[in-house]
């Protein structure tokens, strides 16, 4: 079928060019490394570092003396016979990580599943959400520490405790981005999608789903940084294994330098799930990585 | 490709407007934004609305299209009842309206945006409504860029993919809502002569709204001047400058008298408008 006719253009020998998105990736990560931007980040880490090493190693002043330096944690973390039980080469420091790991992709998987589609359909029924959004927001301000009592006394292990904990923290976070990325798709698109004869199911999945990610995506950095956060609260109150747990228990055993590696484990594995979430978006968004090259 | 045949005469399309009005009532005080408003707009026709902001040209158009109901009144699209006082129309691929300030999906890329229509009809399957798109594309000199995202291209060949959007669904009626507002008189220029190319070889009906005297005349068959608030419809200017018309047009003995009539009717609403201190609405 013909749609319709219209004038004849000759084509000037343009071809379409597709280009993927390892490619644009590839030539971004070339350009980064030529500007000054990653060795003035390294720089920037060495001068911290450099600053908590004079404090507490060389200068000893108080209220540092007692903090442990990086040139112990270091040399401790590295150690194949560690004074405190845990270096890298200790199966324990791993047990601790694997743990802490495990537990917030159950949480945060478990928050993604529900509070996407949720967020979703409050922003794109008015009447759904109508009903939902006063709960939401009176249960969302409520900080997850308050929340440890009745969730020991709602589940039936610890550990489940724990998870719901950390689930709460990303779920809210995660529902409320979704529907305020809903919110943020301008009218105008609904009308064309309607124009163009689109049935209630083509504008959810082609205009609500793609118009509200890169809002989702926003919610899900945030949800990964809340779940670890109580996470760890949770640990310390109530874990057996997990970072927390080993920040909790190295400061009564008097272990400071576990504190620190503990603490910068933490540190990294948080920067590399957030980091895992821009990628996996980027990838899901081609056109905000192209928008965002011009 | 084939060479493009002289329009045939054109059989879908005709919209008639029986009395209309409008009151929008926002906030306890009734507002008539239209009333009692009559147009017949012929097949293929390439009708223009001119008035001042907020005479309510793009409350008609959102008539038509169905976006918003209308108070009393009817309007018919082909003897078909669209909307009436009890009946809201519903948006369809019969009425397609490219928007004042665009609305490519910025998630597609310019093919996908094109193709979106037969897709989600189901008039076509994916391959070969690519294949179409790109044909369509290609027709309308728009080579080279299937594959990029709106971002990644000029304001003036955003609006002409939408324009290749709409056409791509075969629509009975095209509904322009000042589509070339926002554009430098260079670009303005080059996009309308694109549309007369595209209504020309088309032949579809064409509502278009502007505030622009100069663009409507040169543009339209007939040319449609509403008063101020309350939109009635003042004028109906009949434009029967030769096409395919181009610039040239611009400096005839015909368009200036055609332009001197209309501004005498604009003039005035124009005056009564800025009196009234109305605000940018449209």
């Amino acid at each position: 079928m013909q749609p319709v006719n219209i004038p004849q253009k000759k084509a000037e020998g343009n071809i379409d060019i597709k280009i993927s998105s390892a490619q644009v990736m590839a030539y971004r990560t070339k350009l980064w490394f030529a500007s000054p931007t990653p060795y003035l980040m390294f720089l920037g880490l060495g001068a911290f570092i450099f600053t908590w090493y004079i404090l507490t190693e060389v200068l000893r002043l108080p209220r540092f003396e007692k903090l442990p330096g990086p040139a112990v944690a270091i040399k401790e973390w590295l150690s194949p016979d560690p004074t405190y039980g845990i270096s890298i080469y200790v199966g324990e420091y791993y047990q601790h990580i694997i743990k802490s790991i495990f537990r917030v992709l159950q949480a945060f998987g478990l928050a993604t599943l529900l509070g996407v589609p949720l967020g979703l359909f409050m922003g794109w029924k008015k009447k759904f959400r109508d009903y939902t959004f006063p709960i939401l927001e009176t249960l969302r301000p409520i900080p997850m520490l308050a929340w440890v009592p009745l969730a020991i006394l709602m589940w039936p292990s610890r550990e489940m405790a724990i998870i719901y904990l950390t689930f709460l923290a990303a779920f809210f976070a995660t529902t409320l981005n979704t529907l305020l990325g809903v919110d943020s798709i301008d009218e105008v698109y609904f009308r064309a999608a309607r124009c163009l004869g689109s049935k209630p199911r083509h504008i959810f999945f082609r205009v609500v789903v793609p118009g509200a990610l890169p809002f989702i995506f926003t919610g899900l950095q945030i949800s990964m940084g809340v779940a670890w956060f109580s996470l760890v609260a949770g640990e310390m109150l109530a874990g057996e294994y997990g970072l927390g747990y080993l920040i909790w228990n190295s400061f009564i055993m008097v272990q400071y330098p576990n504190i620190v590696i503990a603490m910068v484990t933490l540190g990294f594995i948080g920067w590399i799930s957030s980091a895992i979430i821009r990628f996996v978006g980027s990838l899901l968004m081609k056109w905000k990585v192209r928008e965002a090259a011009l | 490709m084939q060479k493009y045949s002289a329009p045939t005469n054109p059989v879908a399309g005709k919209i008639s407007i029986q009395n209309v009005t409008k009151v929008y009532d926002p906030d306890g005080a009734n507002v008539l934004a239209l009333d009692q408003c009559s147009l017949e707009v012929e097949a293929g026709e390439f009708c223009v609305v001119v008035g001042p902001s907020g005479c309510g040209k793009t409350t008609l158009l959102n008539a038509i299209a169905g976006f918003h109901d209308i108070t009393s009144g009817r309007i018919h699209l082909d003897g078909e009842l669209l909307c009436s006082e009890n009946q809201m129309a519903d948006p369809g691929a019969d009425r397609i309206v490219v928007f004042q300030h665009g609305a490519l999906f910025p998630w597609y890329t310019v093919l996908e945006n094109v193709i979106y229509g037969p897709v989600v009809q189901n008039k076509m399957t994916r391959v070969q409504a690519e294949e179409a798109g790109k044909g369509l594309l290609g027709q309308m000199g728009l080579t080279g860029i299937s594959y990029n995202y709106p971002s990644e291209i000029s304001s003036g060949m955003r609006r002409r993919v939408e324009i290749a959007r709409a056409m791509m669904n075969d629509p009975k009626v095209l509904l322009l809502d000042e589509p070339f507002r926002a554009m430098d008189a260079l670009t303005k220029s080059v996009m309308h002569k694109y549309l007369l190319d595209v209504y020309d070889l088309s032949h579809k009906t064409v509502f278009f709204i502007t505030h622009d005297l100069e663009e409507a005349i040169f543009v339209g068959t007939k040319v449609v001047v509403m008063t101020t608030r309350p939109g009635r419809i003042k004028k109906i200017i009949r434009v029967d400058l030769p096409r395919p018309r181009d610039y040239r047009v611009l400096s005839s003995e015909r368009y200036r008298e055609l332009k001197m009539e209309a501004l005498d009717a604009v003039h005035e609403e124009a005056r009564k408008a800025f009196e009234a201190g109305e605000r940018e609405l449209a």
